[in-house]
């Protein structure tokens, strides 16, 4: 204590407040050069039209009005919320109930499997799109399957039939983002006092009664994290769909992110593409606002 | 209570075992068929009569998928250094220092996590080519970071943030200036939350498709992702190269999941749960 009256007039005439900010300059100037700047130049091009070579046209909010009539871009919107199902829905609703049903214990054993569960979310996208049109494919797995229990009639080759593509695309994301719920809700449930679960018991509550008055206020966070994080990806699934159907058969499972590509790049419409990927960042922002407010106020 | 909970137990392991199949089966499948000799048709999950590695050198040279891998390590080396070291200083500054308005940069940055390539890509390809940095790894290289830098900042800064006052305090009252506190005591203690930082970073930058598919248009230039995407686009009937290129293409990652999994899980929970 007697130190320190010597060292702090030291110490406070040496440091600005805002000498700290050296230290965060660096990365707060990359950060917005290359990527808020760019975010807030695709606003500026969504009002215009423009080719990309010649000089642009002023619209406004022209390129936002088609985005509302053109039937593919509505069509890519629509498709983009079926995937949501898919890809956010029912993984949670998969790892809400394996929760349920293997939340009660820890089992010893469990690094195993957490490291299979989360092999999909590891690997690139474009590589787990390859393998799955592959496996959905005329020779693939899934004919396979169904040739297997006698099924000849249903195979196809899924990602090129008008009614299944969509889905196709929408149960690789089930297949790649199940894993991480699991693994997130499990995980959560693991924090949960077991004194909690013991009181229920002695309640009297079953299971189903544990799993709705214990477990499921206990896990809001993830829950909302979940949703999160499996919403945006399914908004934001440009690899996987790149490279199963590239929008194929006809406009059936054509996406936003798709859809910002070609018409930036091979159609000349970069205004459109830049309006299109204005509304795509503030549907996806909105969304994690929402949840996360939601999920706090409630807590 | 023991003999309750012993038949739950083993259908927990049953159902466990049937999830994990799910997620192994489609893996198994294209490793299956990458080893069956080139050119035969393959049929979904056949074991191959013989074992052919053919198709690996077939895929490494021939394909290309040896350049692939290097552009790809190209590109990590230069992102994974320079976003750990920017987000450690900028993290320290946000989580130890009482910065004025350093509550609203940190927010700034944070706000910044949900923003998709779709919507800086249209512009930054302009732009970048107007400056001579489209088929450029170094166009590649500050864009990613950028991209990455509003979760690295926040890991950072979260790390920070937790560590002990009184060590940074104690540090001050020595007379030890802002930058050997953080070089002396506060980086060797951050050695852990750096490595998952820079696995996670590591991953990002290799499974980027999209950013490199616009910026870098000279496909002799591809990262293993865009090289992937445009080959099977080209050879889609060639499977047992096509699976074996899948492969290589997922190998290096697999790789440090493998070692690694433990860091790779808590950053991928933890990161999730506290973005």
């Amino acid at each position: 204590m007697r130190g320190r009256p010597q060292v702090q007039p030291v110490s406070s005439r040496r440091r600005s407040p805002y000498r700290g900010y050296v230290y965060v300059l660096p990365a707060l100037a990359v950060y917005l050069t290359f990527a808020v700047l760019p975010a807030l130049h695709t606003a500026y091009l969504s009002l215009f039209e423009w080719d990309g070579v010649t000089l642009g046209d002023w619209v406004g909010l022209g390129n936002y009005q088609e985005i509302l009539q053109h039937p593919v871009l509505r069509r890519s919107v629509f498709n983009a919320l079926v995937l949501v199902v898919f890809f956010s829905f029912v993984p949670i609703v998969l790892g809400l109930a394996m929760t349920g049903l293997l939340g009660r214990h820890r089992r010893p054993g469990m690094g195993a499997y957490r490291f299979l569960f989360m092999l999909p979310q590891v690997v690139p996208l474009v590589a787990v799109g390859v393998t799955w049109r592959w496996l959905y494919g005329d020779d693939g797995l899934v004919n396979q399957a169904f040739r297997v229990v006698g099924l000849d009639g249903v195979t196809r080759a899924w990602l090129g039939d008008f009614g299944a593509a969509l889905i196709a695309v929408g149960l690789v994301g089930t297949w790649v983002l199940s894993g991480l719920c699991m693994m997130l809700f499990l995980s959560g449930v693991h924090k949960v006092d077991p004194s909690l679960y013991e009181a229920a018991r002695i309640d009297g509550a079953g299971p189903a009664r544990e799993f709705v008055s214990v477990t499921l206020p206990h896990l809001r966070g993830e829950l909302a994290v979940a949703l999160t994080v499996t919403t945006v990806a399914a908004l934001a699934s440009f690899d996987l769909v790149y490279v199963t159907t590239n929008g194929g058969p006809g406009e059936q499972t054509t996406v936003p992110g798709l859809l910002v590509y070609r018409l930036a790049f091979s159609e000349g419409e970069v205004g459109l593409a830049a309006a299109l990927a204005v509304v795509l960042g503030c549907v996806m922002l909105a969304i994690v606002y929402l949840v996360n407010r939601l999920s706090r106020s409630q807590s | 209570m023991n003999t309750a909970t012993r038949a739950e137990r083993w259908s927990g392991y049953a159902l466990l075992t049937v999830m994990a199949i799910a997620v192994v089966i489609p893996f198994l499948s294209v490793f299956l068929a990458s080893l069956q000799p080139a050119g035969t048709p393959v049929v979904g999950l056949t074991w191959p009569q013989r074992w052919s590695w053919d198709n690996y050198a077939q895929a490494w040279s021939v394909a290309g998928f040896s350049d692939l891998i290097r552009h790809s390590l190209t590109i990590a080396a230069g992102v994974v250094p320079a976003s750990l070291v920017l987000s450690a200083l900028a993290g320290y500054a946000l989580g130890t220092m009482r910065l004025p308005g350093g509550n609203a940069v940190a927010a700034f940055f944070i706000a910044g996590l949900t923003i998709p390539v779709e919507l800086i890509v249209v512009p930054l390809y302009f732009d970048l080519r107007g400056l001579g940095l489209t088929n450029s790894y170094l166009g590649v290289i500050l864009v990613e970071i950028a991209l990455f830098m509003p979760f690295s900042v926040f890991w950072m800064r979260t790390h920070f943030r937790s560590t002990p006052v009184s060590l940074v305090e104690a540090a001050r009252i020595d007379g030890a200036s802002s930058a050997t506190i953080l070089l002396r005591i506060l980086l060797p203690l951050a050695r852990p939350s750096l490595m998952t930082l820079g696995l996670l970073v590591f991953m990002w930058s290799w499974n980027q498709f999209l950013l490199v598919l616009v910026l870098i248009q000279d496909t002799t230039k591809h990262t293993a992702p865009a090289g992937l995407g445009f080959f099977v686009g080209q050879n889609s009937t060639d499977v047992p190269t096509l699976a074996a290129g899948t492969i290589i293409v997922m190998l290096p990652i697999l790789i440090l999941f493998v070692i690694f999994q433990r860091s790779f899980i808590a950053g991928l929970l933890q990161g999730a749960m506290k973005g």
